[in-house]
């Protein structure tokens, strides 16, 4: 049989990528709008709805970043809320190993897992940074370097309390329970993990169920499925026992020369000119919203110091060094006679994953099914319903016509929509 | 507050059919029993340690998009959670509820349960109560009503001037805040706790076993009662417990001087009380079910609080 792709939906919670001043959005923030699109992804035999994590509001220069979509519901009870109005689509919540406490998460996964009959995801994610950590009792107590060590036993004790007592005494997970809720017809949730670094993959070969990797493009993909696949031999696992699902977006067009358009203009509104000013900021430390967006790059010199992590969006290996990447846009934006806006949007890593015609991406992602470089992805909506219903209602018709996606749920818990062992 | 001829009657899940580890189509099915019998809020209990039982606020928020009327109040413990996760948590189910969720204040303190989180007992355990809860009211203040602006001219999409640190520090713990989700619609949901914890919580609603006293202090007084319409055996929990006929519960509550009442069923006598004890309270006019889209605060009389740092912020900044 064709190897089936699985699709999920990461819903947005921050960030630039959701045209939040989109006049054709939904209530992004209200309970209903979840309601239809975990629905809506039903109709589309998606496998899954994802939420986020994000522990502390995203600020720039000690304010709250004012420029994104921010304001998001717990996850856990939000997918209960959601488990209550649906009844096939999987449930994934992203919380992280630092600032939870074992017996407790593993506790409310259950539950969840346990009123969902059996639709519960955890994406297991780990938070390093002590500004994050201001907001919960022992804020930064985690070394960077140890957050998979603790991840690793946070997660072994979770599953261990899924199905007798645990004790454990160590110096990063304390804990002594028994379990509170009764299997799911599932067993348990199904573990994903998100994480690139060496210790994420590593985390991921020894406990995850899927891995919602950042290998979208196809050589990259290629690269991970096969990293992952030697740390899977080595941990003793079958090559299947893990799904990989890499973050996805994806535009659709008429043609393909409508699809590009689509693209440029969505890309030019996430980076707006505002947006622009924001992201230098960062880098300089200090106000620059007296420079033109559309004139040349700050001539003032930057702020000593690291950068600042208080975005919540630039990963540790990325906070130092800065002088140098400022070095080399000056050189990039002199030699290509850019201004402060046309910088960023070249300089800023998001690029739309996928963009062609309902047919051209069907195509594609067939190629990754045969070639089991991934087995599915798990897409970001630019617009709340807008990217959904279009993916739903025009690209699942066409992957069905190439036999790469199921017509039906042949299951009702995640584990057998992922056709997990 | 109270009018002698009003009554507002809650009722605990635990035992009344729905057992915290029930199926979850069972758990759907008495709490939509409760809302059309007129309930105001329906509770659900629990415990971090000790006997299975799906946790309270996954219970109350998979009830949340079936029903529109009956409030939903689970149990939060306070010492063996994140204050900033309770938070979140409790705000999440006022959203999906649309105002109507309410938190009863959890104090577990016994081995077993700190154990769970590998913590010893707190030096002082009415303090951190106090510091808890006080947190959580914070981070629920911390997004003002209008903070999320969608200004197009400016691109800003929240107002960050009504986006504010809670600054919390107290003598075990601080925390920084915002909380990561907008202010509950009621502002604060409703907050009940025991009697002997009512000074330092300061609640919305103090429960008490004791259905003869009012001297109370809390804004609201709710007597705990237990109900077997088919046992004469007294309470295993020490509570008061109702033994009689329907009729006589229906003559019992009517002259109670309580601003309301949370009954303890057993699996078979909540079909009674929806049938025949709430049909007759609500004959007498003693018993006003809750309107679809009131929030449980407007239900209850209950004032919709101030924003501490919206009145601050009017302020010499």
């Amino acid at each position: 049989m064709t190897a089936q792709l699985h699709l999920g939906v990461f819903y947005t919670g921050v960030g630039p990528q959701f045209l939040w001043d989109d006049p054709s959005n939904a209530d992004h923030t209200a309970i209903e709008t979840y309601v239809s699109v975990a629905q809506t992804l039903e109709r589309g035999l998606f496998d899954a709805f994802f939420l986020g994590e994000g522990l502390r509001v995203r600020e720039n220069r000690g304010q709250v970043h004012a420029l994104d979509v921010a304001g998001r519901p717990d996850a856990i009870t939000q997918l209960s809320a959601l488990a209550g109005a649906t009844t096939k689509i999987g449930l994934v919540a992203t919380q992280n190993t630092t600032y939870n406490y074992p017996a407790d998460l593993a506790r409310r996964l259950a539950s969840l897992d346990y009123v969902s009959g059996g639709r519960a995801g955890w994406n297991i994610v780990t938070t390093d940074n002590a500004w994050t950590g201001a907001n919960f009792r022992h804020g930064g107590w985690l070394a960077h370097e140890r957050r998979y060590e603790r991840a690793t036993q946070f997660v072994e004790a979770a599953k261990a309390l899924w199905t007798g007592p645990v004790e454990a005494d160590t110096d990063l997970v304390r804990l002594r329970a028994e379990p509170t809720v009764s299997p799911s017809p599932q067993g348990r949730p199904v573990l994903f993990q998100a994480g690139d670094s060496p210790g994420g993959r590593e985390l991921a070969a020894r406990h995850a169920d899927v891995v919602f990797s950042a290998n979208t493009a196809y050589d990259k993909a290629a690269a991970y499925a096969a990293d992952l696949r030697d740390r899977l031999a080595r941990h003793g696992r079958p090559a299947d026992a893990v799904r990989i699902l890499p973050g996805a977006s994806v535009v659709l067009g008429d043609t393909p020369t409508d699809a590009a358009e689509r693209a440029e203009e969505i890309r030019r509104r996430q980076i707006n000119p505002q947006r622009a000013i924001a992201f230098l900021e960062q880098y300089w430390g200090q106000d620059l919203s007296a420079f033109d967006p559309h004139g040349p790059l700050p001539d003032v010199e930057p702020a000593e110091g690291e950068l600042d992590p208080s975005r919540g969006t630039i990963s540790i290996e990325h906070r130092t060094g800065k002088l140098e990447r400022i070095q080399q846009w000056r050189e990039l934006a002199e030699a290509k006679n850019l201004s402060i806006h046309q910088l960023v949007q070249e300089v800023e890593p998001r690029h739309h994953s996928f963009v062609g015609t309902p047919a051209q991406v069907a195509d594609e992602w067939a190629r990754y099914a045969a070639d089991r470089v991934v087995d599915g992805f798990n897409l970001t909506p630019h617009l709340v319903p807008g990217t959904i219903d279009e993916v739903v209602d025009r690209l699942v018709p066409e992957l069905q016509d190439r036999g790469v996606y199921r017509t039906e749920y042949t299951g009702t818990t995640l584990r057998e929509h992922l056709e997990l062992p | 507050m109270s009018s002698p001829k009003t009554l507002h009657l809650a009722v605990e899940l635990d035992s009344a059919g729905a057992p915290p580890g029930a199926d979850p189509h069972v758990l759907a099915d008495v709490v939509a029993d409760a809302e059309r019998a007129g309930f105001t809020f329906a509770t659900f209990d629990d415990a971090p340690a000790g006997g299975f039982r799906v946790e309270a606020t996954v219970r109350a928020a998979y009830s949340a998009t079936s029903t529109s009327r009956i409030g939903l109040a689970p149990t939060s413990h306070v010492l063996t959670a994140e204050p900033f996760h309770l938070a979140a948590q409790l705000a999440s189910l006022d959203h999906a509820t649309h105002g109507r969720a309410a938190w009863i204040v959890g104090t577990a303190a016994t081995p077993e349960a700190l154990a769970t989180i590998g913590r010893a007992h707190p030096d002082d355990l009415r303090q951190e109560v106090a510091d808890v809860v006080e947190t959580i009211r914070r981070l629920w203040d911390s997004w003002e009503d209008d903070a999320v602006i969608k200004d197009l001219a400016t691109g800003r999409y929240l107002d960050p001037d009504k986006v504010h640190h809670v600054d919390f520090e107290g003598e075990t713990f601080s925390v920084k805040g915002p909380l990561i989700t907008p202010r509950p619609p009621q502002g604060s949901l409703v907050v009940l706790a025991a009697e002997e914890f009512a000074d330092v919580v300061r609640p919305d609603i103090v429960l008490t076993d004791d259905l003869r006293h009012r001297d109370q202090t809390a804004p609201l007084v709710f007597g705990e009662l237990e109900v077997r319409f088919d046992s004469t055996e007294p309470s295993p929990n020490g509570r008061t417990r109702y033994t009689g006929s329907p009729a006589g519960l229906v003559t019992l509550l009517d002259q109670l001087d309580l601003d309301g009442v949370r009954l303890h069923p057993g699996a078979n006598d909540l079909p009674v009380l929806s049938q025949e004890v709430l049909p007759e309270l609500h004959r007498r006019g003693l018993l006003t079910p809750p309107e679809p889209g009131a929030t449980l605060r407007s239900t209850l009389g209950l004032p919709r609080p101030e924003n501490r740092f919206a009145v601050s912020s009017k302020g010499i900044a």
